[in-house]
C-alpha cells in the first residue's frame, strides 16, 4: 500500500502530465471492437509483410540468430541501407557512423529530440501533420510552433510562413514530406528557399521520410539532398509504409557522425538495440524486395486516383496528395466540424476516417483518409460518404 | 503487347466485374480508351473469357480431378498438335499442356467419380494408337488455384483507427 497524502497524478512529470491525449485515442475508443465499418482511418498499409520477408525472418530464427545486435544495427543491414538510399535518393551516409537502426522512425524522432533540445528551445513543425511530433517535443522540454499550411498551396511548406515563426529561440524544424495527413510532397523549387531560411537560422532539421518510396509522378527529393543541408538534416525513414513492415519496428536514422553518436548513446542505454529478427528481414526487404515495393505503389497509385476522383464527384474539394496514401478532402461546404463529420459518419453510416482537427493547425475542415484498403472497400465507402454528404449539405 | 493493355489485363484478372470505368479511373485513362482496349484484346483471343475461380470444396461437390501424365508419339509434320487436339474435344478434358521433361502431355480431367476418371483413361485416352503409356494422379486437395489461396487468407488485423 502506497502511504502518500497525494494523488498518483501529482507524481507525475508535469512534462508529460500536461500533455493532451491524442484526438485519435478518442476515435479509437469509438470504433474498438466493432466488425461492421469501413476503414479509411488505417494508417498503414493493407498489403501483409511480403511471403519472401518473412520468410526470411523464419530463417534467421531457425539458425538460432537471437541475440543482441550491435548497438547501432547490424553492419550488415547499415551497408544495405546506405547503399539503397545512394540508389533511391543519392543520399550518401558512412555505415560505421553515420547511420543508427533504430525501434521504429519513432524512436528515431524520440532520440533526435532528446539528443537536441532543451528547454525553450523551439521546435517549428508544419501542420496539419503526424500526430507524434508536437507531444514527443514537448516531453524533451521543448517549445513547439506550429506552422500552418494550406490546401492552396496543396500543404507545402512556404518560406513566408516559415519565416514568421522563426525566433532566436528556434533551434529544430521537424519536415515530414511526403506528408501524413495530407499526401503533400516538396520539390526542387520548394525547397530552395527554406534550405536558404534554414542556413540563415542556423536550424537543425530532422526530416521524416517514412513516405518517400510513396510519391506518384514524381521521385521524392530529400531535404539532405539539397545544397548544404546534409550535416544539418537527420533522415528518418523505416520500413513499415514502403515495405509493408509496420509490425517489425524497423527504422533508422541518419545524420552527421556526432549528432548520431549522440542518439547512440540515449539508444544504448534505452533500447540496447533493435530487434535482431526485424533487422535480419530488413536486409532482405532491401535486397530483394524492391520490386515487391513498386508493385505496391503501383497499387496505392491506381486506388489514389478512384479515391480523389470519388470525393470531387461527390463534391468535396480534395487537392491531388502527390504522395504517402491519405486523401484530405475538405468537409467544409457540410457545414460540420472534422469532428462531427467523422462521428456522424462512423456512427450513420459505418465509415471510420480521422478527423483532420488532431494533425493541428490548418486541419480543422478536412477529414485523413487512408486509401491503403481494398477497391470494393473503397467503393463501397466513397457511396456512404455520398449519402452522408448529401444528407448534411 | 503495350503497358496500358497489361495493366488492364492485371486489372481484370484480379477481377474480372470491373467495368471500363473503374478501371481508367484506377489507369488515369480515358474510359474510351479502356473499352478499346478490351475490345481488341476480347478480338484477338488475348482475353478469352471472363470466368470466376470457385473454390469446389465449399460447394460440398464430390468431383473427382485427375492430372494425368501422356506420353505419345509424336506425327510428323504435325508434332503433337492433332493428337492434342483429339484429346482437348473431350468435354472432361479440362486443361492440356505440351511438357517438357519425362512425358509430353500433361492433361487435367474431371469426372464424377474414379470409376469414370478411370474409364476414360483405359477407354478413351489409352485406346488412341498415338498413346504410349499414361500415369494417373489423383487430386485430393486444392490450396492454391491460379495465384490464389483458397483458404486460410490473410485477413485484415489491422486496427480500424492508426496514427
Amino acid at each position: 500500500m502506497l502511504k502518500t497524502n497525494r494523488s498518483m497524478t501529482e507524481y507525475l512529470s508535469p512534462l508529460v502530465k500536461d500533455i493532451p491525449p491524442s484526438g485519435i485515442r478518442k476515435f479509437f475508443d469509438l470504433v474498438s471492437g466493432r466488425k461492421d465499418i469501413i476503414s479509411l482511418g488505417v494508417g498503414e498499409p493493407d498489403f501483409v509483410t511480403p511471403w519472401h520477408v518473412r520468410e526470411a525472418c523464419v530463417y534467421s530464427l531457425e539458425k538460432g540468430k537471437t541475440t543482441y545486435t550491435q548497438n547501432a544495427g547490424l553492419p550488415e543491414l547499415r551497408e544495405v541501407i546506405s547503399a539503397y538510399l545512394y540508389k533511391q535518393f543519392a543520399l550518401k551516409y558512412e555505415p560505421s557512423n553515420e547511420l543508427l537502426i533504430t525501434v521504429g522512425g519513432s524512436e528515431a524522432i524520440d532520440l533526435a529530440l532528446r539528443a537536441l533540445i532543451q528547454p525553450g528551445d523551439e521546435i517549428l513543425i508544419p501542420e496539419p501533420c503526424y500526430v507524434s511530433y508536437s507531444p514527443i517535443s514537448s516531453i524533451v522540454g521543448g517549445k513547439t510552433v506550429g506552422i500552418e499550411t494550406y490546401a492552396k498551396d496543396d500543404f507545402k511548406l512556404t518560406a513566408e510562413s516559415l519565416a514568421e515563426q522563426i525566433t532566436p529561440q528556434s533551434k529544430v524544424l521537424i519536415l515530414c514530406y511526403p506528408s501524413n495527413p495530407t499526401g503533400g510532397i516538396m520539390t526542387y523549387e520548394d525547397w530552395m528557399p527554406i534550405v536558404n531560411l534554414v542556413e540563415e537560422h542556423d536550424l537543425i532539421v530532422i526530416s521524416d521520410e517514412i513516405y518517400a518510396e510513396l510519391t506518384y509522378g514524381q521521385k521524392h527529393l530529400s531535404f539532405a539532398s539539397m545544397p548544404g543541408m546534409k550535416d544539418r538534416t537527420i533522415v528518418v525513414s523505416g520500413f513499415s509504409k514502403a515495405f509493408a513492415m509496420t509490425g517489425w519496428r524497423l527504422g533508422y536514422a541518419c545524420g552527421h557522425q556526432d549528432l548520431i553518436a549522440a542518439m547512440l548513446k540515449i539508444h544504448q542505454y534505452t533500447i540496447m538495440c533493435a530487434p535482431v529478427m526485424a533487422q535480419q528481414a530488413g536486409i532482405e526487404a532491401l535486397t530483394n524486395g524492391l520490386e515487391e515495393k513498386d508493385r505496391m505503389v503501383d497499387s496505392y497509385n491506381q486506388r489514389r486516383r478512384l479515391v480523389v476522383k470519388g470525393f470531387r464527384e461527390i463534391g468535396l474539394d480534395c487537392h491531388e496528395p502527390k504522395g504517402a496514401f491519405y486523401a484530405f478532402p475538405s468537409i467544409q461546404s457540410t457545414g460540420l466540424t472534422s469532428e462531427q463529420f467523422a462521428e456522424k459518419l462512423l456512427e450513420e453510416f459505418k465509415v471510420a476516417a480521422v478527423p483532420g482537427n488532431v494533425f493541428g493547425l490548418g486541419g480543422e475542415g478536412f477529414i485523413r483518409c487512408s486509401y491503403a484498403t481494398s477497391v470494393s472497400e473503397l467503393n463501397e465507402a466513397l457511396e456512404r460518404i455520398e449519402k452522408f454528404v448529401r444528407k448534411y449539405q | 503487347m503495350n503497358d496500358f493493355k497489361l495493366k488492364v489485363l492485371e486489372l481484370l484478372q484480379e477481377d474480372a466485374r470491373r467495368g471500363a470505368d473503374v478501371i481508367a479511373t484506377l489507369l488515369g485513362a480515358a474510359e474510351g480508351e479502356v473499352y478499346k482496349a478490351i475490345e481488341e484484346m476480347e478480338k484477338d483471343s488475348v482475353i478469352v473469357k471472363y470466368a470466376p475461380v470457385i473454390n469446389w470444396s465449399k460447394v460440398h461437390d464430390d468431383k473427382v480431378t485427375g492430372i494425368i501424365e501422356v506420353q505419345i508419339t509424336p506425327e510428323r509434320g504435325r508434332g503433337f498438335d492433332t493428337i492434342a487436339e483429339r484429346i482437348y474435344r473431350y468435354p472432361e478434358v479440362k486443361t492440356v499442356y505440351l511438357m517438357s521433361g519425362a512425358y509430353d502431355l500433361q492433361i487435367e480431367i474431371e469426372g464424377k467419380t474414379l470409376k469414370e476418371v478411370a474409364f476414360f483413361v483405359s477407354n478413351k485416352l489409352s485406346t488412341i494408337d498415338s498413346v504410349l503409356s499414361t500415369k494417373t494422379h489423383f487430386i485430393l486437395k486444392k490450396y492454391k488455384q491460379d495465384g490464389i489461396i483458397l483458404e486460410d487468407h490473410e485477413d485484415d488485423h489491422r486496427m480500424l483507427i492508426s496514427p
